[in-house]
Formats: structure tokens, C-alpha cells, sequence
């Protein structure tokens, strides 16, 4: 069988206004999981991985991985960086090195990204339960 | 039906505070002047998700119990910590704060806010260099050159540009938002010609355009204020801007440096910074020296990537070394609607603006040993008290598994993930909407807070769920001191 491509980028995290209005909704809510649970990829690092938009893929840092939903950036050209939008999902993967001043290494993270057709972006409750063991 | 005029907008630093708001049968119908978030706040009070009753962790779940015994699990789990941490505090009132710091006090805890995970850096680099600022007011009125750096206020604070700077109709600056109306009506206007030239002669694909143009775009020499957007990503604040310059991530340290050389008049031998041509960055530094009052707001681009303190200890420089020559100024894009009053009545009540630990019985200040996330990737603390914040959703992982490994207490409306997993839940009033207070915006500027509607029946604002809490804890120590002398 044909392994899947992989990706080396630089994987970003930060605020969109999706991910603001959907906390103000609650962050039970299906506007934020919607928002979050995603990650922004240059279009041509969408062909690069051999998917289509909205196809799931796995991101993998040192910290850990996570299955989130591709989208197509509107923001691009930005070759070889990802964008997750802060939350729960983005946080499985985020660097949690503090450099000695309190301040998690949230933004410029090395990470790997492949398709992942057959695994599903786990639900909140999924995701608190797996991290956590909690719920 | 009651129109309610002049209410601060509760979500972000800039605290627009001319939202009016519809009530009718004391709920929020509808909300004018606000953004995309503020709508959402305002009539997100409704959300089916809130927390309506206080709520224990009984055999691994959560059921809803009276205020009560909330109160006195709480004040158990507090008065037995050893090392408790109470986090949060930016989405609440100042008054809430004040109360918190002298729990703090009470239970030898380490009280820290959402700054740590935000502008922490940039405190500790104001510390060292010093900052050259003023308020929003100023800005609006005088700024005739504006640079977000590192920040997205299109996505993060959607009317800071239209409220403070290049869309705002100054007494001595115009607004801006013609112009851009009119770039952006020529942009589409090319698309659609380009779309239909595609359309009926070839396939053929458009090329993507270059990064960064070579050499200074044409808008330089236009009249008027300008905005330049320096980022990671072409933002939606990116395309509004009359310059963009697009920097390699975790490379802003070198461009910062690259622009105090270049305008302390010395030569860059080099053809490129960070992708960028140095002839580009050669106009816009002269640009930043020609301008009469220029502005640099800097947000979590800078804080968080490689170097941290040191990017935010590098922007104040260049603001510093710029105000040799002509008059700038440098502001931090505040997150969470109080998180600068977070700092403020942090710092005139322990000296210290966040990660302030009284486990010795005196306020003691030193991030990266007393910050949250460094206490909980330790395993150090025994207990916490999370208010007005969800750590569970926006810390690293490892950081959140030792925080809900110990007893947790949240005090909040939502019932968001760090309540989930918390042990004792408070349902509060929505600050700002079902309570009033103070809040400070990202200018330091104090800005009060409304109560349009009443919380629902049973919902205790911040402040007083704390004052009970702490009244219960010194209870409980008093006791615990009692039968301890009885027993001896």
C-alpha cells in the first residue's frame, strides 16, 4: 500500500474571529467546535498531501497528535505553515516550553502533517475523555 | 421595550463603550454599534450551554447541589491546599480581582492571571525598558502612522481600527476607510476580469502573486494617515493595510533590529531580512522617521514566538530610538476585556502585575518559578481556583493533566471545558452585562461596566461568590485552629 505523504511546516495557532464568536456562543456549542477543531493549510500544501479541502489529516508535533479537518487558507501564499485556532485541539500539539518566563511556546512549533482519511476528529467530550480521562 | 445607551462592550482590550442595546422583558433583544463578538456576547447570555446551578463532583460526576455546600466543598478544598493556584481573573471586574488577592492572601496560594499566556512578556520587557505610550484618544486624534505587528485586530479586536486608528475621524487625522473602500472596490473589479479573461480564453492558471514586491509599493507617497501590518500571514487586517510585510515566523527579532539599525542611519550589508528586500525596509523606515506621531501595536506575534521578552524588549527599543528623531508610541493589544485591570489592581495590591505567590505570607513575583503553566508542568500545586478563564481549552496539555489531576474549582457562566472537569462548578453573572464594576482598557484608561439585565435566579456576580468563599475559608482555618488546641 501507498503510505501517505508527509509534510514538515511550521505549525502557527492563534485567534480567528470564527473561534471568538463561537466562545461567546459557549464552548459546548457547535460554532466553536467548528471553529476550532480545524487547521488553515496553504492550498498548494493541500495538493502537496495528495486531499481535498475539508478531508481530515493528522497533525504531529513533538508534544503530541491530533486529527483535525483541513481547511484551504484564505490567507495564503503561506507554503509550509498551518494555522489551528486556539483551543482544545490546537493545545494537544502545542509546545508547552515556557523558556523560564511562564510563556508556552504557542506560535512557530515544528510539526508534521499527513492525511488521516480513515480517522475522525473526536468531538469535545471525546477529546477531554482521551487527554484528560475525564468527564 | 428600553433602549440602554453607552454600555462597555465586555469581550475585548479596546472596550468600545457605545454598544446600545434593545431590553425587552428584561432580555437583550438587540445590539447596535458592536462587532461580530460583542453581538455574540451580548445574546450569547442565553446559550443553552450556560451553567445555571452550582455543581460537585460526586463519584466522578458532576451533580448540582446548593449554593451551600458549593460553598463549604470549596472553602475544604482551599484551607487544605498547601500550594492551591487561583488563575484567571481578565474577564471579570476589578472589584472580583480585589477580592481574589486577599484570598490569595488567606490561603498562601499563588494568585496569577491570563497574561502570563498573553502579554507576559511584554510586562517583564516593560519592566526592563520602559514603555513610551498614551491613550487610545491620542492616537485617534493625532496618529498619521499606524503599525500592528504580530497582531490580527480584524479577527481579535474587530473595531480597533475603526474606533482608534486608520478608520477613525481624528480632530487632526481623517479617516482612512474611503480609500480602502475604493482599493478594495479595484481589487474586485480585477478579479472579476481576470476571472472572465480566464473564462473565455484558456484554463490557464493565475499565477500566485509574489510574496513581497520588490522595492516600495505606490501608495507610499499617498496623503493622509497610513497603516502598515508586519505579520506571519497575509490577515484579513494584512489586506487592509497600505503596506504588508510578510516575516518569516520566529523571525521578527531580526527585523526589529533591522529597522533600528537602518534608522539609526546604518548600512545593512545584506540583500535580504527575513525574505524581506532591504531597499522595502529602507522606505518604510524612512517612513516611520518622516511620520509626525506614529504608533507601533504589537500583540501575541511577538509574545509567543522564539525570543518572547526579547522581541517585545527589541519593539520598545525601536520605539525608544524612534522618539530620538520624531514622536512614536507603543501599545500592547490587551486580549480579555480587564486583563490590563488584572495587572493593575495586581500590581496596588502586591506590587506585582501577575504570577504573584504568597506562600511565604508576603507577595512574592518571579515568572517562569511563580507563573501558572511552569507550577503545573512541575506538579507543584495541590489544588486551584480557576474564575472568568478555561485553561483546560488554552493551556498545553501537559500543563492541563496536572491541573485536573488535583481538586478544582471553577467559577464561571459557561460550562466550558476546565468546568467539565472541575470538581466544585459556580454558576456567576455575566460581568459587564448582568453585574457592573470597573474594567480598564488596553490604555490603562478605567471604563465602568453596566447591568442591563438581572442574572437568573440564584446567579451571584464574581465578587460576591468570592467574599462567601472567603468568608467559609476563614471559617474552616478558625475551626481547624480550634480543635487543634483542644486536642493539645
Amino acid at each position: 500500500m501507498k503510505e501517505n505523504p508527509k509534510l514538515k511546516v511550521t505549525l502557527l495557532t492563534g485567534r480567528t474571529i470564527e473561534q471568538g464568536v463561537g466562545k461567546e456562543h459557549g464552548k459546548a456549542s457547535e460554532e466553536y467546535v467548528e471553529s476550532v477543531s480545524v487547521c488553515y493549510l496553504d492550498p498548494e500544501d493541500l495538493k502537496r498531501l495528495g486531499i481535498t479541502e475539508n478531508a481530515n489529516i493528522l497533525v504531529s508535533t513533538e508534544h503530541g497528535t491530533v486529527v483535525v479537518k483541513a481547511l484551504k487558507s484564505l490567507r495564503a501564499p503561506h507554503p509550509s505553515i498551518i494555522f489551528i485556532p486556539y483551543g482544545p485541539w490546537a493545545n494537544v500539539v502545542a509546545d508547552p516550553e515556557t523558556h523560564s518566563i511562564g510563556m508556552p511556546s504557542f506560535k512557530g512549533i515544528p510539526a508534521e502533517i499527513e492525511s488521516a482519511r480513515n480517522k475522525p476528529v473526536l468531538s469535545l467530550k471525546e477529546l477531554l475523555k482521551t487527554q484528560f480521562g475525564k468527564d | 421595550m428600553t433602549i440602554v445607551k453607552a454600555v462597555t462592550c465586555p469581550v475585548c482590550g479596546s472596550l468600545c463603550d457605545d454598544i446600545e442595546l434593545t431590553v425587552e422583558d428584561g432580555k437583550i433583544i438587540k445590539v447596535k454599534n458592536g462587532c461580530a463578538l460583542c453581538e455574540s456576547k451580548f445574546l450569547g447570555i442565553y446559550s443553552k450551554h450556560r451553567v445555571l446551578k452550582p455543581m460537585v463532583r460526586k463519584k466522578g460526576k458532576l451533580v448540582e447541589v446548593s449554593l451551600k455546600e458549593a460553598i463549604c466543598h470549596a472553602a475544604e478544598i482551599l484551607a487544605n491546599a498547601n500550594y492551591p493556584v487561583l488563575y484567571g481573573w481578565s474577564s471579570t471586574n476589578c472589584e472580583a480581582i480585589r477580592v481574589g488577592l486577599e484570598l490569595a492572601e488567606e490561603i498562601g496560594g499563588v494568585i496569577d492571571n491570563t497574561s502570563v499566556v498573553c502579554h507576559g512578556p511584554s510586562v517583564l520587557s516593560i519592566q526592563e525598558v520602559g514603555i513610551p505610550s498614551c491613550t487610545l484618544g491620542q492616537i485617534r486624534h493625532r496618529a498619521d502612522l499606524i503599525i500592528y505587528w504580530g497582531c490580527d485586530p480584524w479577527s481579535a479586536h474587530p473595531r480597533h481600527i475603526e474606533r482608534y486608528t486608520a478608520f477613525s475621524d481624528g480632530r487632526f487625522e481623517r479617516s482612512e476607510w474611503k480609500g480602502y473602500f475604493s482599493k478594495v472596490k479595484a481589487l474586485l473589479a480585477r478579479k472579476k476580469i481576470e476571472s472572465t479573461m480566464r473564462r473565455l480564453f484558456l484554463k490557464e492558471k493565475t499565477t500566485t502573486p509574489p510574496r513581497i514586491k520588490r522595492g516600495p509599493p505606490s501608495t507610499i507617497f499617498k496623503e493622509g494617515r497610513k497603516l502598515i501590518v508586519i505579520d506571519v500571514r497575509r490577515t484579513k487586517s494584512a489586506e487592509m493595510a497600505d503596506y504588508f510585510i510578510q516575516v518569516e515566523p520566529n523571525k521578527d527579532y531580526e527585523l526589529l533590529h533591522a529597522f533600528r539599525a537602518l534608522i539609526r542611519d546604518e548600512e545593512i550589508e545584506v540583500d535580504t531580512v527575513v525574505g524581506v528586500p532591504v531597499e522595502y525596509l529602507e522606505e518604510i523606515a524612512d517612513l516611520m522617521l518622516r511620520c509626525e506621531f506614529g504608533a507601533l501595536f504589537f500583540g501575541l506575534g511577538l509574545t509567543m514566538s522564539s525570543g518572547k521578552l526579547k522581541n517585545i524588549d527589541a519593539a520598545l527599543s525601536l520605539v525608544r530610538d524612534l522618539n530620538m528623531r520624531t514622536k512614536f508610541v507603543i501599545m500592547p493589544m490587551r486580549g480579555h476585556f480587564n486583563v490590563t485591570g488584572a495587572n493593575i489592581v495586581s500590581t496596588w495590591q502586591t506590587g506585582y502585575p501577575y504570577a504573584v505567590d504568597f506562600s511565604l505570607g508576603y507577595p512574592q513575583y518571579n515568572p517562569g518559578e511563580t507563573s501558572v503553566v511552569d507550577i503545573l508542568l512541575r506538579k507543584e500545586s495541590d489544588a486551584a481556583l480557576v474564575i472568568a478563564s478555561d485553561p483546560v481549552a488554552n493551556f498545553p496539555k501537559s500543563a492541563v493533566e496536572h491541573l485536573v489531576e488535583n481538586p478544582l474549582i471553577t467559577i464561571g457562566p459557561h460550562f466550558d471545558p476546565t468546568a467539565q472537569m472541575a470538581d466544585v462548578v459556580f454558576p456567576s453573572a455575566f460581568v459587564g452585562i448582568e453585574a457592573d464594576g470597573t474594567a480598564y482598557r488596553m490604555d490603562h484608561v478605567p471604563l465602568p461596566l453596566k447591568k442591563v439585565v438581572e442574572p437568573p435566579h440564584g446567579v451571584l456576580p464574581d465578587e460576591e461568590i468570592l467574599r462567601t468563599i472567603l468568608s467559609e475559608v476563614r471559617k474552616t482555618k478558625k475551626a481547624k485552629i480550634k480543635a487543634k488546641a483542644e486536642v493539645q
